[in-house]
């Protein structure tokens, strides 16, 4: 009876997702294109943050049309819809390659998304951009990580606590998944190593989507009465922020207090929240659609019109895209070919420019340069700017402050290798 | 040339003795401070909120205040410092004149928390010796947070003066936080600082004893343990009726939840998986009706969850039914293919909201009787989670009624213990069924209005209520009402009371597994029906 029952309950999901995906865009032109694949949940939990990205890859396609295309060609997106289901991701990846054909493939959103796709790229040798900051302790030589490693986001985050607010208490808050699970645990060995004890670190996981923050706010507010300053690290994603920071506002706690630094707030999210309440409390990411450069400009003009939406808000992992799509188009354009080796082998050291004022170089271990800001969010749903890093940081892959990934190292360039031990002098060295 | 000059200087140095050369020197000063906030760097900022603090300028407070508040600009051409007056008049900084200039090129001074904080220590310090009893309150906490033993004689002169008793209470307070720490303070005044601490008994004083140093002399540091003791012995006790109030409210939202679930399948028997959609529906009315009211009517904005509930009612209620009378009358006594066409609904209904509000969340406002919190001892209840409170049990209760005490009521109940019977009695089973489906459904967005309050509104928002729901009709005993009642008020407790000492992840999974060797014991829950009606 109940295996009845899951079948059919499988059969029916199946059928809902086909039904959503028939919409597939197909902006199919006469000639010979090349093709780009764009693999975003459009449905289910995580179309509220994919979604945009869909989009945002659509508007630079259609504008590198206008530029005249890649190689004498116009580029066309393939748009597919995993559903933020995990399994369907590697299945709709493969048809991307094998039936569709694409040359690149942009998408993923979560950890768990991305490692469903991995096996798929190695297998069938292709070139794929993971936007979003992630965990780290990965480097494979089909994918580019245009998103923040932990030391171009949550290290600096912390530095500048216990630097500008004088933090000496840390609770690390998360989603009860991979994402937080790894960040917390280099945060905590590099709280340790700075010489916070123990007793000064309260690390507390979530379900997702968890919506009763009463016990844990006023377990924060207890946490931060011991007398040092507390500041809260939010690895929350997604849905559950909503929630908690109302908590936070109705129980009281202002930034003044103890500020939360999130890693995963954005401008989007924001955008569903009365911000009044959440005045200065920080956010820590490589873009904000505050900063107050002409190509930012440029971009936000751009996105705008392109959504026909002039209260649609940019945000970090769309800039992640704008660079890795950029640099996908200048490897092509040196390589001369879409083929995957030889992109893989040109991406390398190729540099555009970010939108923050800078310049994003690929790195041999397939991260990016960039700029870490920590912005405070303002009432209009905004972040203002109170810290950058002085230059770029280059995207560390593993973690320093690990003991099992501090003597790994990534490099695709000379040594081939996405895990090489430096100690064992071997590749394929397993991290975390 | 140069005697020109000269002779300027004179006839200026001239005219400033004429007109007194003290105020000019002061202004001087404050023209060097407000400079600084031409300069946009945080610590330049700091420095000329500290400085105008103690300038004594007629304008430093109204300064101050709307630098808190993002109202203080520099002029970007001529870096004049300029201030929107809390009425939005735009003034000088300098002098308080009403100015008029180009606002586009006003640039906002920003600022951080380390300013805001400054910020609020420095406005505390003015508003001290305020006429406005709720200032004088306002700068007492603001001299407690920054505790800056400057503020000491200023404090004692307010002290000296104050004739309001709560007011005296907020500043002897705040004394006693800069008398404990201050390491030259006469140790008698440090003890009975400690004693006066203990006596106000909050985390906020626990924090304060706590952060005794270690080289303080032992009386002192003595007195501040024996406190510290004390107010956590004390806060224990009110941590154990806090922890309750939270299991009270988290049982609320399970109720407003599960309420309608209990009509359509504790009643109907449908196990209806679309009913997380119908509290959906319920949030997004409400969405729509405040976008209304904020476009339309703003001043009716604190009443926009009165006028939502009858149109989430209304409209979760109208889909309900539809859904019965498209759909689920042609499954009745089929549960497998109910199960999965409502499933479906529900995905369909999710993607159609997703097609026509967007992925993103939506913005709920929340009225302000609502935001808030109500001290009670150690208790803090939050407003919007009382309000969450009471409304579940008036819902609770007009359902009871209109189930026991109306006609409705009556045919409802007639029809799901014996259809056949009822019909024979000349009750029209098939409008009964719209309705009682619709009645359910209505509830459920009713529940919307109230979520909207806490959770999300997103596609998704219903989808992490359904599995709860189930859960507590199933738990509390398909087909009676009170059961739902009791079973979603333990099941929040026991959430509660759980989830400190094993973390929101294990104690949810703790909480599964007791329902489910409940569920084996007694498989028609707490409170089963009994009787032939059951067994049919």
């Amino acid at each position: 009876m109940l295996k009845k029952l899951g079948k059919a309950v499988g059969a029916v999901g199946g059928l809902a997702v086909a039904a959503m995906v028939a919409g597939s865009i197909n902006t199919a032109v006469a000639q010979e294109t090349i093709k780009v694949g764009v693999l975003h949940s459009l449905s289910g939990t995580m179309a509220i943050s994919e979604t945009t990205l869909k989009d945002v890859m659509l508007m630079l396609i259609e504008e590198q049309n206008r530029k005249g295309g890649l190689l004498g060609k116009k580029l066309e997106a393939v748009v597919v819809d995993p559903a933020s289901n995990w399994p369907l991701f590697a299945e709709k990846a493969r048809e991307l390659i094998t039936k569709d054909k694409v040359a690149a493939t942009f998408g993923s959103w979560t950890s768990v998304s991305r490692k469903s796709v991995l096996p798929v790229v190695k297998e069938l040798n292709h070139v794929f951009f993971y936007p979003v900051q992630y965990e780290g302790e990965e480097s494979e030589r089909n994918v580019f990580y245009t998103g923040a490693a932990p030391n171009q986001q949550a290290i600096p985050a912390v530095d500048y606590l216990a630097k500008e607010e004088g933090v000496q208490r840390w609770v690390l808050a998360g989603t009860d998944y991979v994402y937080p699970r790894t960040t917390n645990k280099i945060l905590e060995a590099y709280l340790k190593a700075k010489g916070v004890k123990s007793e000064d670190i309260m690390i507390n996981y979530t379900p997702f989507g968890h919506s009763d923050w009463q016990t844990i706010v006023s377990d924060i507010k207890k946490f931060g009465s011991a007398g040092k300053k507390t500041a809260v690290v939010s690895t929350i994603n997604g849905d559950a922020n909503v929630p908690f920071y109302k908590e936070l506002g109705n129980q009281g706690v202002k930034a003044t207090d103890i500020p939360v630094v999130a890693f995963s707030v954005g401008e989007e999210e924001l955008a569903g929240i009365d911000t009044v309440p959440l005045l200065g409390h920080l956010a820590a990411w490589n873009y904000f659609q505050s900063v107050d450069t002409p190509e930012n400009a440029e971009f936000i003009k751009k996105w705008k019109a392109f959504t026909k939406n002039d209260k649609r808000v940019t945000n970090d992992p769309m800039e992640a895209h704008y660079i890795g799509f950029n640099m996908w188009v200048k490897a092509v354009e040196k390589a001369g070919t879409t083929d995957a080796d030889k992109v893989i082998d040109a991406i390398v050291g190729v540099k555009v420019p970010n939108l923050t004022g800078g310049t994003a170089e690929m790195l041999p271990n397939h991260h990016i340069t960039k700029p870490v800001l920590i912005g405070e969010i303002q009432k209009d749903g905004q972040f203002n700017v109170v810290w950058k890093t002085e230059g770029l940081v280059p995207g560390d892959e593993w973690s320093d402050f690990l003991e099992e990934s501090k003597p790994l190292k990534a490099d695709w360039i000379t040594l081939k290798c996405g895990n090489y031990n430096t100690i064992t002098k071997k590749c394929g060295a397993q991290g975390l | 040339m140069k005697t020109l000059r000269l002779h300027l200087v004179a006839a200026l140095v001239v005219a400033l003795t004429a007109l007194g050369l003290c105020d000019a020197a002061r202004a001087d000063a404050v023209d060097h401070s407000l400079a600084r906030f031409a300069a946009d760097t945080f610590d330049q900022t700091q420095k000329a909120i500290e400085e105008i603090a103690v300038s004594g300028h007629p304008t430093a407070e109204d300064v101050l205040s709307a630098l808190a508040a993002g109202r203080l600009f520099v002029h970007t051409a001529d870096k004049a410092v300029l201030y929107r007056d809390a009425v939005g008049v735009l003034r000088s900084a300098r002098s308080g004149e009403p100015a008029e200039v180009d606002t586009q090129a006003l640039k906002p001074v920003r600022v951080n928390n380390r300013v805001r904080r400054s910020i609020e220590a420095a406005v505390g310090s003015l508003t001290l010796l305020s006429a406005d009893p709720e200032k004088r309150r306002q700068a007492a906490l603001a001299v407690l947070k920054s505790r800056d033993a400057a503020q000491l004689p200023l404090l004692e002169t307010a002290l000296a003066r104050e004739s309001d008793a709560a007011t005296r209470a907020s500043l002897a307070i705040a004394r006693a936080a800069i008398l404990l720490l201050k390491a030259d303070a006469p140790d008698t005044d440090r003890v009975r600082a400690a004693k006066d601490l203990t006596s106000r008994g909050d985390q906020e004083s626990a924090a304060l004893l706590r952060s005794v140093p270690p080289d303080a002399p032992e009386s002192v540091r003595s007195a501040a343990a024996a406190g510290v003791t004390k107010i956590e012995h004390r806060l224990a006790f009110w941590a154990y009726l806090q922890n309750m109030a939270y299991g009270l409210s988290l049982g609320s939202v399970l109720l407003l939840a599960a309420v309608g679930l209990a009509i359509t399948f504790g009643q109907m028997g449908v196990i209806n998986m679309a009913h997380g959609e119908m509290v959906m529906l319920g949030a997004y009315t409400t969405f729509l009706v405040q976008d209304v009211i904020r476009t339309r009517a703003p001043g009716l904005f604190d009443v926009s969850l009165f006028i939502a509930m009858p149109l989430a009612f209304l409209v979760a209620g109208g889909v309900g039914a539809a859904i019965e009378r498209g759909v689920i009358r042609f499954l009745y006594g089929r549960p497998l293919e109910t199960l999965l066409a409502t499933w479906g609904l529900s995905l369909i209904l999710q993607q159609t909201v997703r097609s026509l509000f967007g992925p993103t969340n939506r913005e709920v406002g929340t009225p302000s009787f609502m935001s808030g919190a109500l001290e009670i001892g150690g208790l803090s209840l939050t407003y919007n989670r009382v309000a969450i409170v009471l409304f579940a049990v008036a819902v609770f209760a007009v359902l009871l009624l209109v189930l026991r005490r109306t006609p409705l009521g009556l045919q409802v109940r007639a029809v799901t213990q014996n259809r056949r019977m009822a019909a024979a009695m000349g009750i029209r089973t098939d409008r009964i069924d719209a309705l009682t489906f619709g009645l359910g459904s209505g509830v459920a967005g009713l529940a919307g209005v109230a979520l909207s309050q806490i959770d999300n509104v997103s596609p998704n928002l219903g989808q992490s209520y359904i599995i709860d729901s189930f859960l507590v009709v199933v738990f509390g005993g398909v087909g009676n009402l009170w059961g739902t009642l009791v079973g979603a008020l333990s099941l929040g407790i026991a959430n509660k009371f759980l989830e400190p000492f094993a973390g929101a992840v294990l104690g949810k999974i703790l909480l599964l597994v007791a329902i489910i060797l409940f569920i084996q014991k007694r498989p028609r829950g707490l409170f089963a029906l009994k009787g032939r009606a059951v067994e049919a």
